[in-house]
């Protein structure tokens, strides 16, 4: 018999199309007296809302949408179907860290007695979710090699401005805040725009040949008005500052301080720790090293680690631990005190309550860092004279320490470093795939993500712009176009440890199947995507003659 | 490794393409003095199971099965269990921020119709995709009123919630903008409206107040509004209930609202995360920060979504940015959206109502027993009231938790001159059989003899 004259459906790598269902907006598809909700009978006498509360009331319902709860389920069934994830494949968007999101942490986030916790409910009674907190803040220190933390910021930008301000509350400590942060040219954009929230005028340091830092300019910039550097480490091309020690020294000198972005500290967990190469104070971003879902945006957390001369400024309130139940010692608000062994009166060491020391010295005692409670119980303290204030409201986004914690726990030290090691290894065979078809600016080792350059396939007319949307087609997320600034046409990108060989071999096969499209039929690529619901938008529309709501039509 | 998809099979021929003899090749560029050459002292890796009985354990330690009576910024409503069973689809959990439109529609017109509700139940003409949280919304509000209207003072209603006001003078302090508190009327528990005409002057770029207060008092809008506006400020209203707006009157004269939408759907989870939000009058938008979600065309005419106004924000303008935000809440924001859709416009209202309800019934139960009497009875409340009892709170309290009740916040911790007042709030999931029990405890108290 002969083959069909269709051979079916068109397959491209690892895609073939299949529908997906149109769906209005909630606002079109609803119709009155429709409900998806059913409230139980009230059990006190029902109240006359305009008496109780006179001119105050409302007086016309809110306009909101009257749908089944079938509807709704298919609703946003639907809506989720015109999403790309990492759950349908690789999403290898540098700085993004878009790696699995284990279930088991989404599981035990939504465990009663911590999902149900009120923020002002007595210490006493909050003590499971303290234990959480505490953990957790003792594995991020021994992780970054820091003295003290905070998990209070909500994201990175948030941590970043948390951690100037921890940087300047020190410096007018010493006598003189300064007047500007230096910011090298590769630098993600919160950075700059952190300085300036937090009150510094912003100085731009020029990268070397090699993306990193220049020494010489930053000899010639650091002066006595320099508060930070602000410093992604490996930097925003995926390339560890090998001098960074130097930097350190250079800052420390003028009595500046070094502040580490740590978007990209899944290049070093497990292998090198910030403490330990002279950065004073850094953010982790949770929802990029440590798995808790970016969830279309958000949200984050961003704890910042310090060294212990910062340690006074920290937001209130900090987490401390009274071996002897509370205020048992007229000390206990000293955050001289904080780091102290327990003293002869039984005065606690306070904040993390130390238990282990990193040399591993423990009497009697071989298994690592405890996962069961230490003995006294943890309270927030807010009497910290130096403080910097509050950042945002009640402790942070205690959803996602929930989630992070679960991550390390899964990990053990050995699963964090081969989770690092991995990363690596991603991103090294995905550059030596590539590498002679897309221009590689910079040839400095790469650590968990590769930066190259559109420079040939832009002389064909296909931008970095377009090869990403071109992937689309391919069943790929785009990597992350045009960033960093210093690269021009920049293709950013980070497989993390999430993906298997197959999965980066259908990848780099993509990547250079559009390659050779790029010299045949580069409209092709120009014009991509083909296959997405929508083709490329009208952005230029959207932002003229903006439309942020929808109106019913008059 | 569970969650690592490769063997060390696969391992070692990838390095071998590299052409790296071992793994440490890869990580030559640190130099060795830094390298880690022990393991990190963290716990051993944990099974699944294991992992679940920790965090169990930690759950049970954390003391459930009580009655609370706890809001001031963090409130108690049935979640519809569709929230978490959308949320959880990866298509929207497992999805970066939308900034490839043509694969991330999803998100897009979820935010879309979260914009549009919020717009809708404040009364504002736009709304953002979301903020961190009620605190720095407010906060970041101030910060969007200094670029409007180029003042650089700030005055601040006394009632707006304590931590909000410590996050605003910790984003202030630098940014040269001085506050001035502005206390409340001792009977009423609204803004003092004669000090906040006395602390306006040319100079105040914005009045921010809450409503319902902090003390659930709905404040008069109208005529803070008028007072602010006559000296050419803003008025910024921040909303910590989001559920009050379904019957109480939306701050219409407000220039920009600021609002914490974690009542909507939001577990509690002691603190975060919540979703914050900022709306506003239409002309402001290019002063927002935060992400905005815009309608327009595709190619072939069709309709579709896109982050828009970019120009506002950090990875576009740096250091001009109109704020640092990045990340913001948007699973959360999605958890909002569904919940709002589930009320929908009947439900929020009936829901709204049987909150005022309980707490009319709370108020006046607990109000009226020997030793206690309700503070600001003289003005409209949502579900929260203050109760001021003979008792010293701290022991009131502990014999309300010797009853498994957790009875309401002492007051004098941000306001030492409410002596043995508490904060009480009442939500629909508060029974009758509770606010009883409460009444009980307050009634039984033992006089000294």
């Amino acid at each position: 018999m002969a083959a069909p004259e269709n051979p079916g459906p068109h397959t491209l790598g690892k895609v073939r199309p299949h529908p997906s269902q149109n769906e209005a907006l909630l606002f079109e598809k609803s119709s009155p007296g429709k409900r998806a909700y059913k409230l139980p009978p009230l059990d006190v006498p029902a109240v006359d809302a305009d008496a109780l509360l006179g001119s105050a009331v409302r007086k016309h319902h809110a306009e909101l949408p009257e749908l089944s709860e079938i509807e709704l389920i298919r609703h946003f069934t639907r809506l989720s179907t015109w999403n790309y994830a990492i759950d349908l494949g690789m999403y290898p968007l540098g700085s993004c860290t878009m790696k699995y999101n284990p279930r088991v942490n989404e599981f035990v986030a939504r465990i009663e007695g911590l999902a149900e916790a009120h923020p002002y409910r007595p210490d006493a009674l909050a003590q499971g979710i303290l234990e959480v907190l505490d953990l957790l803040q003792r594995c991020l220190l021994e992780i970054t090699g820091m003295d003290a933390i905070t998990l209070q910021p909500a994201a990175g930008a948030h941590g970043e401005f948390t951690g100037i301000l921890l940087t300047r509350a020190w410096h007018a400590s010493q006598g003189n805040p300064r007047k500007k942060v230096l910011i090298p040219d590769s630098a993600h954009g919160t950075n700059p725009a952190t300085a300036a929230f937090s009150g510094y005028t912003v100085e731009n340091l020029k990268s070397n040949a090699d993306g990193g830092i220049d020494l010489e300019a930053l000899t010639r910039q650091v002066d006595e008005d320099t508060a930070a550097l602000m410093l992604t480490n490996p930097s925003t091309l995926g390339v560890f500052e090998h001098q960074i020690h130097k930097i350190a020294d250079i800052l420390h000198a003028k009595g500046a301080l070094l502040y580490m972005d740590g978007a990209n500290m899944n290049a070093l967990v497990g292998k090198v720790r910030p403490g330990d190469f002279g950065v004073d104070v850094m953010h982790l971003n949770l929802h990029k090293t440590f798995s808790t879902p970016h969830g279309g945006g958000g949200p984050g957390s961003g704890p910042v680690a310090c060294k212990k001369f910062l340690e006074p400024f920290l937001p209130i309130p900090v987490l401390v631990r009274d071996q002897n139940g509370p205020n048992s010692c007229p000390d206990a608000g000293d955050w001289e005190d904080t780091n102290a062994e327990p003293t002869a009166d039984g005065c606690p060491p306070l904040f993390r309550a130390p238990v282990l020391k990193p040399d591993g010295e423990r009497v009697g005692d071989t298994e690592p860092l405890p996962l069961h409670p230490q003995s006294g119980e943890l309270r927030w303290e807010y009497n910290r004279p130096q403080s910097i204030g509050r950042v945002r409201a009640f402790y942070g986004n205690t959803g996602m320490f929930i989630r992070a914690l679960a991550y390390i726990l899964a990990n053990g030290p050995d699963g964090l470093r081969q989770t690092t090691e991995d990363a690596v290894l991603n991103a090294n065979y995905i550059r030596k795939k590539l590498e002679d078809l897309y221009e590689l600016p910079y040839k400095t080792a790469s650590m968990h993500e590769v930066v190259f350059s559109d420079k040939r396939q832009a002389a064909k007319g296909a931008k970095t712009g377009d090869i990403a949307k071109r992937l689309i087609d391919y069943g790929f997320h785009p990597y992350t176009v045009s960033f960093p600034l210093i690269v021009h046409g920049a293709l950013m990108i980070e497989p993390t440890e999430s993906e298997s060989r197959e999965e980066l071999d259908l990848f780099i096969d993509a990547m250079r199947s559009i390659a050779r499209e790029v010299e045949e039929n580069p409209e092709l690529v120009k014009t991509a995507p083909h296959s997405t619901r929508v083709s490329r938008l009208d952005e230029v529309q959207a932002a003229r003659k903006p439309v942020l709501r929808w109106k019913p039509q008059s | 490794m569970r969650y690592l998809p490769k063997s060390d099979q696969e391992r070692h021929e990838m390095l071998a393409e590299i052409g790296a003899a071992s793994i440490d090749d890869l990580f030559a560029s640190i130099p060795a003095e830094y390298r880690l050459a022990r393991d990190l002292d963290v716990p051993r890796q944990q099974a699944e199971s294991e992992i679940v009985q920790y965090f169990r354990a930690a759950g049970e330690k954390n003391s459930t099965g009580y009655a609370s009576f706890l809001g001031a910024g963090a409130y108690r409503h049935y979640r519809p269990v569709i929230i978490d069973s959308l949320v959880q689809r990866g298509e929207f959990l497992t999805s970066y921020t939308p900034y490839q439109a043509e694969i991330t529609q999803g998100t897009l017109q979820a935010i879309f119709e979260f914009q549009t509700m919020i717009a809708e139940l404040t009364g504002m003409d736009v709304a953002n995709a979301s903020m961190y949280d009620g605190s720095t919304g407010a906060a970041e509000s101030v910060m969007m009123a200094v670029r409007v209207t180029g003042r650089h003072k700030a005055v601040v209603a006394a009632t707006v919630h304590p931590e909000y006001r410590e996050v605003l003078a910790t984003y202030a302090q630098h940014q040269g903008l001085p506050t001035t508190v502005v206390g409340y009327d001792a009977k009423t528990g609204r803004i003092d409206l004669d000090a906040l005409d006395a602390a306006v002057t040319d100079e105040t770029t914005a009045v921010l107040i809450q409503s319902p207060n902090f003390f659930g008092v709905v404040e008069d809008i109208p005529a803070v509004a008028e007072i602010a506006h006559a000296k050419g400020a803003l008025l910024i209203v921040s909303i910590a209930e989001a559920v009050s707006l379904g019957i109480v009157r939306p701050p219409v004269e407000a220039d920009i609202v600021a609002m914490e939408a974690q009542s909507f759907g939001v577990a509690l989870s002691y603190g975060g995360p919540f979703c914050g939000v900022i709306a506003a009058k239409e002309q402001f938008v290019r002063q927002m920060p935060g992400r905005l979600a815009g309608q327009t065309v595709d190619g072939a005419g069709n309709r579709g979504f896109v982050l828009t106004l970019a120009t506002r924000e950090q990875h576009i303008r740096r250091e001009k940015a109109t704020s640092n935000i990045c990340t913001n809440q948007a699973l959360v924001a999605l958890m909002a959206t569904i919940f709002m859709a589930v009320y929908g416009k009947e439900g929020m209202r009936e829901l709204a109502e049987h909150n005022l309800a309980k707490a009319d019934y709370a108020a006046k139960t607990l109000g009226g027993q020997a030793g206690a009497k309700l503070r600001f009875a003289g003005a409209p409340r949502f579900h929260e009231f203050v109760l001021q009892t003979d008792e010293a709170p701290a022991i009131l309290n502990q014999r309300l938790l010797e009853n498994k009740i957790v009875g309401g916040i002492e007051l004098s911790r941000w306001y030492p001159e409410l002596k043995n007042c508490t904060l009480w709030c009442a939500t629909e999931v508060i029974t009758r059989e509770q606010i009883e029990a409460a009444a009980r405890v307050l009634a039984d108290v033992e006089v000294e003899a």
